[in-house]
């Protein structure tokens, strides 16, 4: 049985404009020790269907499902007590900016802590141990000092780490993570992503990697869906997807990568027809 | 040999923050001793990560932001900027920002933003910048209908089409480019890309490129200088500097570059198959 499992998921916006479909019946499966990536463009509902799941979505949002388990609870028909007892603790999700998801005026240290107290019962003296465990497993050697420090004291890839260090404090099954090193340099691009590969490694969790960077998918993922649009163009194994991409959608991706190009300009997705792939609905 | 379109010379930028009454002044050397020139036609491209100090040359160059020491020369001519920096300096230096959605008056017709530096440097009539600002957008790739819209109805390649557009309306002698591409999503950089090599085959434009990502740099630079913490650790031909990298910190940032070559993938499968 897959850990996270979603049939035809239709996630649709009332706008003044009418029904905006944002994800139009896309399936996901996730398994435990599972890296999968979402990759696709701005607008393509990679992080609106995982929102979804999370149960992030604003008011405006309607969403439809033939089927949203998580271990075969059904997330759907899940009041909402029962849903906050998962959500934060069994299925954790990590932000694209680091800086802007955490709160300003607490330290970090507290940040943690409450997530702890909320979902394991932990305060006071067993907190703060947990709390400096936990940064240390995401390489913030000098924990202990860094507690009492505001997210603004930290650099962009420190308060990532914090993120990291909160996402999997409860021990997640399913880690989430949403353009997680978009706003960072690639260095430390490269340290978060090596993280994060390890965290899941060693604890087995199943990871969904939701990105727009094709080199991001070729470091991390073992299983890649392609989505344009609010649809779902392509689904394989990464190393399929890179040798032998089926759909024209991911051909076209491919090819706009600048260290991809042929001769002296690149090509461009508008040269790629793929219009029959969206099954008739543009 | 010919007059490069630019050349700095050993250029310094300290930022002194103002100490207290306890407190020390703090001096941040921002930029430290840069020299390199540039010749017609070509690209340089700025290698670094967040804070590194390549922002600051750019605002340096483009005489937005003065220097501490050292010499800017543009067309040969030194710019000084004791008395302020000439009109006729300033019409040769342009520069399109990271974020087009920012750097655009909301409340301003595309028109208008791009007959704007005639109107404050040129004494063209109304009619002479109106067709002159209706071609540049066409050039860009843009149609004549976009004229009379404003910049929430674009998009942000359109944006940042707009963004190079307006640069280019004054004919600069270079084109400062912080990070243009590095907000848009792949398939609209690759649009962008390809804009600026066309609009350089086309009008010999010369290019400052500023950048963290290694695979655009790679495509559209004749030249790469690697930054770190205010100096520049490495200065050569792109071919040289790709291939042959003597700094430690250009091979880390190379190493740190994620690599989506299939040879790559497999090397990575077969490892994380080793330690399951």
């Amino acid at each position: 049985m897959a850990l996270l499992d979603i049939k035809n998921l239709t996630v649709s916006f009332d706008t003044s404009a009418g029904l905006f479909k944002a994800v139009d019946g896309i399936d996901v499966a996730v398994d435990a020790r599972e890296v999968l990536a979402i990759v696709g463009e701005s607008g393509s509902g990679k992080s609106v269907a995982m929102l979804a799941v999370m149960g992030l979505l604003p008011s405006t949002a309607t969403v439809t499902a033939d089927k949203l388990e998580f271990e075969g609870l059904d997330l759907l028909a899940m009041s909402p007590a029962d849903k906050r007892k998962i959500i934060g603790k069994d299925i954790a999700m990590i932000f694209q900016e680091p800086v802007a998801s955490l709160n300003p005026c607490f330290t970090v240290g507290f940040q943690i802590e409450e997530v702890l107290a909320k979902h394991m019962g932990l305060s006071g003296r067993a907190a703060r141990d947990r709390t400096v465990e936990l940064l240390h497993l995401v390489g913030i050697k000098d924990g202990a000092e860094r507690l009492g420090a505001f997210p603004h004291q930290m650099s962009g890839g420190q308060c990532q780490r914090v993120m990291i260090a909160m996402a999997i404090s409860c021990n997640p099954k399913l880690l989430i993570a949403d353009e997680p090193t978009t706003a960072l340099d690639v260095t430390i691009q490269k340290q978060i992503l090596d993280l994060l590969v390890k965290l899941q490694v060693d604890t087995g969790m199943g990871l969904i990697m939701i990105t727009h960077d094709m080199g991001v998918v070729a470091e991390t993922a073992d299983r890649v869906i392609v989505q344009y649009k609010g649809h779902k163009m392509e689904e394989a194994d990464v190393l399929t997807l890179f040798e032998n991409p089926k759909s024209n959608y991911t051909r076209a991706l491919l090819s706009a990568l600048p260290e991809n190009a042929v001769g002296d300009r690149l090509p461009t997705v508008s040269d790629f027809n793929f219009a029959a792939e969206l099954g008739g609905t543009q | 040999m010919t007059t490069p379109v630019l050349e700095v010379r050993d250029l310094n930028r300290k930022y002194v923050s103002s100490g207290g009454l306890f407190r020390p002044a703090k001096v941040v050397h921002a930029v430290k001793s840069v020299n390199f020139t540039l010749q017609k036609g070509k690209t340089l491209a700025v290698v670094g990560e967040s804070g590194c100090g390549k922002s600051t040359l750019a605002r340096m160059i483009t005489l937005i932001d003065q220097q501490s020491s050292g010499e800017i020369l543009i067309d040969g001519d030194k710019v000084d900027a004791s008395h302020g920096v000439s009109k006729v300096m300033r019409q040769k230096v342009q520069i399109v920002f990271q974020n087009p959605y920012g750097s655009l008056n909301p409340r301003q017709k595309i028109g208008e933003v791009l007959a704007e530096p005639l109107l404050l440097n040129t004494d063209l009539s109304a009619d002479q910048r109106r067709q002159k600002a209706m071609d540049m957008l066409i050039k860009v790739g843009l149609g004549p209908e976009h004229f009379n819209r404003y910049p929430h109805m674009f998009s942000g390649g359109q944006r940042q089409r707009i963004a190079i557009a307006r640069a280019l309306m004054l004919n600069p002698s270079f084109l400062v480019l912080d990070e243009p591409v590095s907000a848009l999503d792949l398939s609209v950089q690759a649009q962008i890309l390809n804009l600026l090599k066309d609009l350089q085959d086309e009008f010999g434009l010369t290019y400052v490129f500023i950048s963290h990502d290694l695979s655009v740099v790679r495509y559209i630079a004749d030249e790469v200088m690697v930054m770190y913490f205010g100096e520049v650790v490495e200065y050569g031909t792109r071919d040289a500097v790709f291939n042959n990298p003597q700094h430690s910190y250009t091979q880390t940032l190379f190493a740190a570059t994620p690599r989506a070559d299939v040879p790559s993938i497999k090397a990575r499968l077969a490892k994380k198959a080793a330690l399951a």
